[in-house]
């Protein structure tokens, strides 16, 4: 009994945390109608500046937790004025896109200047403790608990009682009514920006208190958590984040009890996905009916395809069929090979997330999927790759689409969260179903690939093998959009309503879609597992997820050619130039900050 | 199929009493409306009086709280657009509703959608494999019901004429306002439609090119295809209609031959306003209530 | 000329779009000091857009809009709302999730006279007795007639010389039509200037002093209300009788 108390407890003192990740988070949302993909990195950058007050510069703690927020909120003005505010005409999917851009920007300076490696957080706090009722709580705890209590009280009497804190409330709730009361919206956002990245910062610190631990790469994660808590209390609503994080932390607490550290994360995303599916609206809102609005929009239109002539590509395809003649790098050759599979993810995106219009930020999960399926179906059954590959693409075409399924009510934002969550589970549930997937060993010995016994050793040999299937799979596709259900797929993307009016059923065409990007993108995991020799649950994540994004936006979205051609610029490319490799997300993040603000139709134009 | 007949006419569209109320308005309160096969029928009235309300709720894009709709007796009340669009109800949409990045083209060709045989749903996962393959490999029979879809296509664009034949491959976003709007009605046709259901086809287009839509509308008339509209260009209406009826508050208050209706003077009042606000007080005190949907520009 | 006073709002040659649909043809109209004036027409006349031009949500192609004097092209709603213009907008918007006071007190946004601003809050409270009534309530949870009250004693809270109010007897009882148009001519009174956008042309001809008729984007009609209010051409303007008058562009 005392141990429920004692988790009870520390799931609320971690809600806590959440919460003030949260809170910023809807707040953003409620006045910009955006969330803010960057605000881990937010967090992050705080807890690497409460080190340095702590230890570099020997502050006190008030001083450090002080400059934490500070410094945040400046970084969050930055964020809304020279990421967003240029954006404010574009359809919702532009600002989604910069908040990643720069959270990979964030990132990786961060990294840079600090180095990868995790670093413990002094906490110059008096040791002591109490007991309260089995629960031991120690001064960290309280001062978590105090601290958000405090900022919870802050935000309160602010949003109560201040005039820019009504200003805030009626933005959120009519921006149009609240120009029309005279309140400067634009520095409402930027008022919001600040009081969020503050909180959030401080969460970041607080955090790298709590595990003694802070890095580069802790953002992404809160980021993930804190968009949990977000849906989970309704987008926007701020008491119902404070809620959704208390109640996030809970569930993470009673899971780690009942089944150990490793599913934490796979309860916050199963959580996520009950919420998307039972109650979208979140916790407090009697609403069942879902909000309309459509991710692309804009983003989309007016942009029309470039039209590659037939005798380019077919030069483009010869040549590249006909490198490893002239070149003979294997080297080289290994980096173009890695940026084919990559291309199959491209192609599989680009078809779901283009031509469908359905924004998903889950689908190197597809990948990942296709690589254990062959990886296992030859390493414990024994078929040869010719095999399992084909078969692996199929299992993921089904498995995929069986997961995705239930987002296909869902719309703009939703469908994007919904599959970042159903992305997460893919990873964290092959990491803990030891028995089939060897848990967080991987599987290793993966047999290289083989066409019926013939085995494929070169560089050369895999460089064809490879870039054949993509070149198949792309004429394929292509062959699909020239067909009636490229055009059913694009009538979805443009205007769904206008579709079902003529007889399209959205659900079983999106389905396909995911079905056919399921079976390439598998297919591309497949080869990848037989490539590498050796995968794990992290081969594949969320990272390679955004990426895809990227490399497709840059492409074009729904360019065939445009997948293939970002898929190579941003995997290969890197590589060659060895120094960039080193910089490889903060040029990532460029891009999409410069492709969405400055060519959003990407180089091919969205076809 | 039985045939219901009313006053000796072939109704195709029979709407009994429909009610729709969202948080307590009314937005739509007991309409009952008939369209006989080969008919115009025309809904007019004042703005919020709940026209579109309607239409939404005979479209499928939104289900009645009370009442019953059926199309060639069929009881079609609460069906979704898809099943409505499978039984030959097309319609158009207020200020135009076409696929911007999709050509000309292609959006007549969507419009046959629900008659594909190709697209057929079929059982739930086989068949959707099966349209994928038939997608991926167009065996003879699909790529001649496609052949002749784009030769129907083409015919369909053919009737405007000069507007749409040149520009069957551009996107449709490129294309004027009103274009754009014939580029719907002409997705509309490819469904081969049983009913036509305009949503304000004349919106926000200026005198002549109104004009024309008024002989393209006469035409598709004289073709013997049955119209539902909303339109608020009066002149049009009276040209166009065999029977208009005319809705404010959710509630149908006249209906008739289109020269009867224009001088009613409830008709009249409803449009320029209640003189005496006493004298039209309702029976029962209680606030009236509109359409929460505004459709102003 | 030079004996008349500026007209307090003007549209000098409006020429509006929504991408390439025209919506105002060579709008001209203009609001003396001190009256209630009303701009009528049916569906898609363009009078609901007129608002949006005068207060800057929405660009006009060509033509001025000027404020006592000043030019008002080009500055953003807030600025406009500024220089003394209110809005009652279609539909009232409030806050919802406000309480009643708050959004009374939102109507001051632009002030910062504290003791001006509580003077005023007084007054609304002693004409608006409703709204006294429920100071504590969401302001969504009021009925539609209240919400209209509500909605003109938060413009009149920034002690506006214009108030601009889009369609303010729609969806309203007769009780609170009464009530809505016996305070503007109140308010009137005490000097504030109405400017009303408003489809029922009866009543609003019956409180205006002057009125103007769109017709699908065109002045068709104007001149003072008691005149209009007897013009069959009214008629025609809303029920599409004689179309405008200029050809077609």
């Amino acid at each position: 009994m005392t141990a429920w108390f004692d988790y009870t407890v520390n799931g609320l003192i971690v809600g806590n945390i959440y919460a003030l990740l949260a809170v910023g988070l809807a707040l953003i949302f409620g006045v910009s109608h955006l969330i803010n993909f960057a605000h881990g990195s937010v967090y992050m950058v705080g807890g690497f500046i409460g080190w340095l007050c702590l230890t570099r510069l020997g502050l006190p703690l008030p001083v450090a937790l002080l400059a934490t927020v500070g410094g945040c909120a400046l970084l969050g003005v930055l964020i809304e004025r020279i990421g967003l505010r240029p954006l404010q005409g574009a359809a919702r999917i532009a600002p989604l896109l910069a908040t990643i851009g720069i959270s990979f920007v964030l990132d990786q300076l961060a990294q840079i200047v600090f180095g990868p490696d995790p670093r413990p957080v002094p906490s110059t706090l008096p040791e002591w403790t109490f007991t309260i009722g089995g629960a031991t709580l120690g001064s960290l705890d309280v001062l978590i608990a105090a601290i958000g209590i405090g900022a919870a009280g802050v935000l309160y009497v602010f949003l109560r009682f201040t005039r820019l804190g009504w200003a805030v409330r009626a933005t959120a709730q009519d921006r149009d009514a609240a120009q029309q009361m005279g309140v400067n919206v634009n520095a409402v956002n930027q008022a919001v920006f600040a009081i969020a990245c503050g909180l959030g910062g401080l969460s970041g610190l607080l955090v790298g208190m709590y595990y003694n631990s802070i890095d580069p790469a802790m953002g992404f994660e809160a980021t993930l958590k804190g968009v949990v808590a977000l849906l989970i209390g309704g987008l926007g609503n701020v008491p119902g984040a404070i809620a959704g994080s208390l109640l996030l932390g809970l569930v993470e607490s009673y899971g780690v009890a009942l089944f150990g550290t490793s599913y934490r994360d796979l309860f916050a995303f199963v959580l996520l996905l009950v919420f998307l599916v039972w109650r979208p609206n979140g916790l407090f809102s009697s609403n069942r009916r879902l909000p309309p609005e459509p991710l692309t929009g804009t983003f989309l239109s007016n942009r029309r395809a470039v039209r590659i002539p037939q005798p380019v590509l077919i030069v483009a395809i010869v040549a590249a069929f006909a490198l490893p003649l002239l070149v003979s790098s294997p080297y080289l050759l290994q980096i173009l090979t890695n940026g084919w599979i990559y291309g199959l993810l491209a192609l599989s995106l680009t078809l779901v997330a283009g031509t469908v219009g359905q924004i998903s930020l889950g689908h190197a999960a597809l990948l990942l999927i296709g690589a254990y399926a062959s990886a296992l179906l030859s390493v414990d059954i024994g078929w040869s790759p010719a095999v399992t590959i084909p078969l692996a693409g199929l299992i993921t075409a089904l498995l995929g689409t069986l997961l995705v399924y239930p987002a296909f009510r869902l719309r703009g934002h939703y469908v994007s969260i919904a599959t970042l969550g159903i992305g997460e589970i893919v990873g964290l549930v092959i990491l803990n179903w030891d028995g089939l997937t060897r848990g967080p060993v991987g599987i290793t010995g993966i047999a290289p690939l083989a066409l019926f016994g013939w085995p494929l050793s070169s560089a050369r040999a895999v460089y064809w093998f490879t870039l054949a299937v993509l070149v198949v799979l792309a004429l394929l596709q292509v062959r699909l959009l020239r067909s009636h259900l490229g055009r059913t797929w694009r009538a979805i993307r443009e205007d769904d309503v206008a579709a079902r009016a003529y007889g399209v059923r959205p659900n079983r065409y999106k389905a396909m879609a995911f079905a056919c990007g399921g079976l390439g993108a598998g297919i591309g995991g497949a080869i990848a597992a037989h490539l590498y020799s050796y995968i794990n649950y992290q081969t594949f994540d969320s990272q390679v997820s955004i990426l895809a994004l990227t490399m497709v936006i840059l492409g074009g979205l729904g360019s065939v050619a445009g997948a293939v051609v970002g898929a190579v610029a941003l995997i290969s490319l890197p590589e060659m130039f060895r120094f960039a490799a080193e910089y490889r997300m903060l040029i990532y993040g460029v891009v999409l900050l410069l492709l969405v603000r400055f060519r959003p139709q990407g180089l091919f134009g969205t076809a | 199929m039985n045939h219901p007949e009313v006053g000796g006419k072939d109704i195709l569209f029979d709407v009994r009493r429909v009610t729709r109320r969202f948080d307590g308005l009314t937005a739509v309160d007991g309409v009952s409306l008939s369209v006989a096969r080969g008919e115009c029928v025309s809904v007019i009235g004042p703005n919020g009086a709940g026209k579109s309300t309607l239409f939404n709720l005979l479209t499928g894009i939104d289900v009645p709280d009370d009442g019953i709709v059926r199309f060639d007796g069929e009881d079609v009340t609460g069906f979704s657009p898809e099943r409505l669009a499978a039984r030959g109800v097309a319609r158009t949409f207020q200020h135009g509703r076409v696929f911007g990045n999709l050509s000309v083209l292609d959006n007549v060709l969507l419009g046959a959608h629900a008659r594909l045989a190709f697209a057929r749903p079929g059982w739930p996962v086989v068949g959707a494999v099966a349209e994928t393959l038939r997608a991926l490999f167009a065996p003879p029979a699909v790529r001649r019901e496609e052949a002749a879809l784009r030769a129907e296509a083409l015919q369909i664009i053919a009737r405007f004429g000069m507007r749409l034949a040149p520009r069957i491959d551009e996107p449709a976003h490129s294309l004027s306002y009103a274009n754009r709007r014939r580029v719907e009605i002409a997705r509309a046709l490819a469904l081969r439609p049983r009913i036509l259901v305009l949503d304000e086809p004349t919106a926000g287009m200026n005198e002549s090119e109104t004009a024309e839509m008024l002989e393209l509308i006469l035409e598709l008339k004289r073709d013997g295809l049955t119209l539902l509209l909303i339109e608020h260009k009066l002149e049009l209406v009276m040209k166009l209609s065999d029977h208009v009826i005319v809705l404010d508050d959710g509630r149908k208050i006249a209906e008739g031959l289109p020269d009867e209706v224009r001088h009613d003077p409830a008709v009249i009042e409803a449009y320029l306003g209640h003189r005496q606000v006493g004298a039209q007080a309702p029976l029962e005190p209680q606030v009236v209530v509109r359409s929460p949907e505004r459709l102003t520009p | 000329m030079s004996t008349m006073t500026e007209p307090l709002l003007k549209l000098d040659r409006i020429d509006s779009f929504y991408g390439q649909i025209q919506v105002h043809f060579g709008v001209n109209l203009s609001v003396p000091r001190g009256e209630i004036v009303s701009l009528l027409g049916g569906n898609a006349s363009g009078k609901s857009t007129a608002m949006k031009v005068i207060l800057g949500s929405h660009k006009p192609r060509a033509g001025t809009v000027s404020f006592d004097g000043h030019v008002l092209n080009g500055l953003s709603t807030p600025q406009i709302v500024r220089r003394g213009i209110a809005s009652v907008p279609e539909a009232r918007r409030l806050f919802g999730d406000m309480t009643v006071r708050e959004n009374l007190l939102m109507g001051a946004y632009t002030r910062s006279d504290r003791g001006g601003i509580d003077e005023d809050y007084e007054r609304m409270l002693d004409l608006f007795p409703r709204v006294r009534e429920r100071l504590t309530q969401r302001a969504g949870t009021l009925s539609g007639g209240e919400q209209q009250m509500l909605a003109m004693a938060r413009a009149l809270m920034s002690r506006p010389s214009l108030i601009c109010m889009d369609e303010p007897t729609m969806g309203l009882s007769p009780l609170y039509v009464d009530k809505v148009l016996d305070l503007i001519r109140t308010i009137n009174q005490q000097g504030v200037t109405f400017f009303m956008v408003e489809q029922n042309a009866s009543l609003a001809l019956q409180i205006a002093h002057r009125g103007y008729v769109l017709q699908t984007g065109r002045v068709v009609l104007s001149g003072e209300a008691g005149a209009l209010l007897g013009d069959q051409r009214i008629r025609d303007a809303y029920l599409g009788g004689a179309l405008a008058s200029e050809p077609a562009s």
